[in-house]
């Protein structure tokens, strides 16, 4: 049996998260709304967030997906709730900065999300992790105008 | 057929992978390379590496033999009447794309119909979607039986007169149901349409004899029958052929070359410009040598008592869900209950297990079956019933592993 080093993987934090997923729905009359797509295995994902003043006042996901997927948009809309959207952005440049096994500044503040540094180990899963954050990156970055 | 000799000629195979010898079950993606295609490309590197259909000198025919050859090979590997009947491509997603392109914007009006069927390949829709809308063409679909396979009635109730193209897998890549191709190809020719086959999930497991089953088109690809990847076939009647314009231009494939016109040279370099996949060629032409060798039957035969044997014992486990029919080729789609494929995936990765998980480039048949992905097991020449052992028990443990509460 090989399964020890799954469990650097799948450690209770992340499997809690994919069985008990914080902030899972659709904010109705939300600020943003994304979509997203990881085209190599059909995982989708969708955001809706309430920004007020630059404030994540709410945020929620829905969509189908592996453990590592959901588990990390669970971690992610807890992490930014309440959080500046600029700030919360930041925190996704240090979040890809772990996968790529850079140094990064990840602060308890920030939740969970520290506990998926063990995705680093399977580079398969690396875009599983942030599909939630691209999504989060692509719904500001388009919306620019607006905030 | 000897399992552990077969094995020997893959030297990839004689790996750990995570701490544990390698099972690999993802031929269906891609199948592994035998030392006679690897020694074969190595030997034109190393001693007749050279353009072909263009130098004079002694190395640059070499090549071109070689190059020739290799077509002669598949010729007479799938039966085709004529040598000008195989056009080497990039593999059959660029086959597809060629006769979508130059046959089907030659031959579709608006109001036509293309036939295809849900469990095609992305490589055998999208083409003809694209196709649809340059044309104004409508795109129909054979219906599936539940348990993933065409009948003669939903057949003949799809293709009719307005037809034109009817565009259909071999075998299915996620299914592996075996469609009776002889017999979608007689009503497609009955009611005045084409028929266009994706063999690449076929060719490597079956013998296949084109004129016999008498299909205008058929694509397959190197790489998923022990050949190098970069290599596909194109085969086209050649009356068809003829008429076809080409879709890339430039070297080799013209016949004289004026400043504001040129002519194109005949069949079948008329659709291969610029410089071949030389080396390919070679790989491939030894794979067809390695499988004729073997013999198409005694392939498929051990793959189908692979596949029986795994099914059998796939079904007793708990909580898993099988895909397709009970008739199958060597591979098995499956889930197992509240675990996501890629998981079980990475879980048996952690064991040296190679599967596929994701949609398997079929989006829409996914959406048929009801889920987002699933994972995949496909079978070859140097699998054994050991390694399905090894399959099951990992399973076993994945449901385990993932039914804990963490």
């Amino acid at each position: 049996m090989n399964f020890n080093n799954l469990n650097q993987l799948y450690r209770s934090v992340i499997m809690d998260h994919y069985k008990n997923p914080r902030n899972k729905g659709v904010i109705e009359n939300g600020t943003m709304t994304i979509d997203m797509n990881n085209p190599t295995c059909g995982d989708r994902i969708r955001l809706t967030l309430n920004v007020v003043d630059e404030i994540v006042e709410d945020v929620k996901f829905d969509g189908e997906g592996c453990s590592i997927s959901m588990a990390s948009a669970s971690m992610m809309t807890e992490s930014i709730t309440g959080k500046n959207i600029n700030e919360a952005l930041a925190m996704g440049d240090e979040f890809s900065k772990m996968m790529l096994g850079e140094d990064y500044d990840i602060t308890e503040d920030m939740g969970d999300i520290e506990a998926l540094s063990g995705v680093t180990q399977f580079p398969a899963r690396i875009k599983c992790a942030t599909l939630s954050w691209k999504a989060l990156e692509k719904g500001v970055k388009s919306s620019d105008s607006k905030l | 057929m000897n399992v552990n000799d077969i094995r020997k000629d893959f030297p990839i195979l004689d790996q750990q992978v995570n701490g544990k010898d390698l099972i690999y079950l993802d031929t269906s993606a891609t199948s592994q390379t035998p030392s006679v295609v690897i020694d074969a490309m190595t030997e034109y590197y190393q001693s007749y590496n050279s353009n072909v259909h263009r130098g004079v000198h002694t190395l640059g025919t070499h090549a071109t033999e070689g190059y020739e050859q290799a077509r002669m090979k598949v010729k007479s590997f799938i039966n085709a009447k004529r040598f000008e009947e195989i056009v080497f491509t990039r593999g059959t997603t660029a086959a597809i794309n060629l006769v979508a392109r130059s046959f089907g914007d030659m031959i579709i009006e608006p109001g036509d119909e293309i036939v295809v069927t849900e469990m095609e390949h992305h490589a055998n829709i999208v083409p003809w979607q694209e196709l649809a809308k340059r044309t104004g063409a409508e795109l129909n679909f054979i219906p599936m039986e539940a348990d993933g396979t065409l009948t003669k009635n939903s057949i003949e109730a799809t293709i009719g007169e307005k037809t034109k193209i009817v565009a259909v897998t071999h075998v299915s890549n996620v299914l592996g149901t075996i469609n009776d191709i002889k017999s979608i190809a007689e009503t497609a020719h009955n009611n005045g349409a084409y028929i266009v086959v994706d063999g690449a999930q076929a060719v490597p497991h079956m013998t296949v004899d084109v004129q016999d089953l008498d299909v205008d088109f058929y694509a397959f690809s190197g790489h998923k029958m022990l050949g190098p990847t970069g290599i596909g076939v194109l085969y086209g009647k050649s009356e068809l052929l003829d008429e076809m314009p080409p879709i890339e231009y430039g070297g080799d494939m013209i016949d004289f070359v004026d400043l504001r016109t040129s002519t194109w040279t005949d069949l079948p370099v008329k659709f291969e410009a610029g410089t071949p996949m030389i080396a390919e060629a070679i790989g491939l032409a030894a794979a067809i040598d390695y499988i004729r060798e073997i013999g198409p039957e005694t392939i498929l035969a051990h793959e189908k008592e692979l596949a029986d044997y795994a099914l059998s014992r796939m079904k007793s486990l708990e909580g898993i869900e099988i895909y397709g029919p009970d008739s199958r080729a060597g591979l098995i789609t499956f889930n197992l209950t509240d675990v996501h494929p890629h998981d079980l995936a990475t879980a048996l990765d952690s064991e040296g297990i190679a599967v596929r998980a994701g949609h398997h480039c079929a989006q829409p048949l996914m959406k048929w079956l009801g889920v987002s992905s699933t994972a995949r097991a496909s079978f070859y020449i140097y699998n054994t019933k050991e390694e399905i052992d090894s399959l099951i028990e990992s399973l076993k443990r994945t449901k385990e592993f993932f039914s804990y509460e963490f």
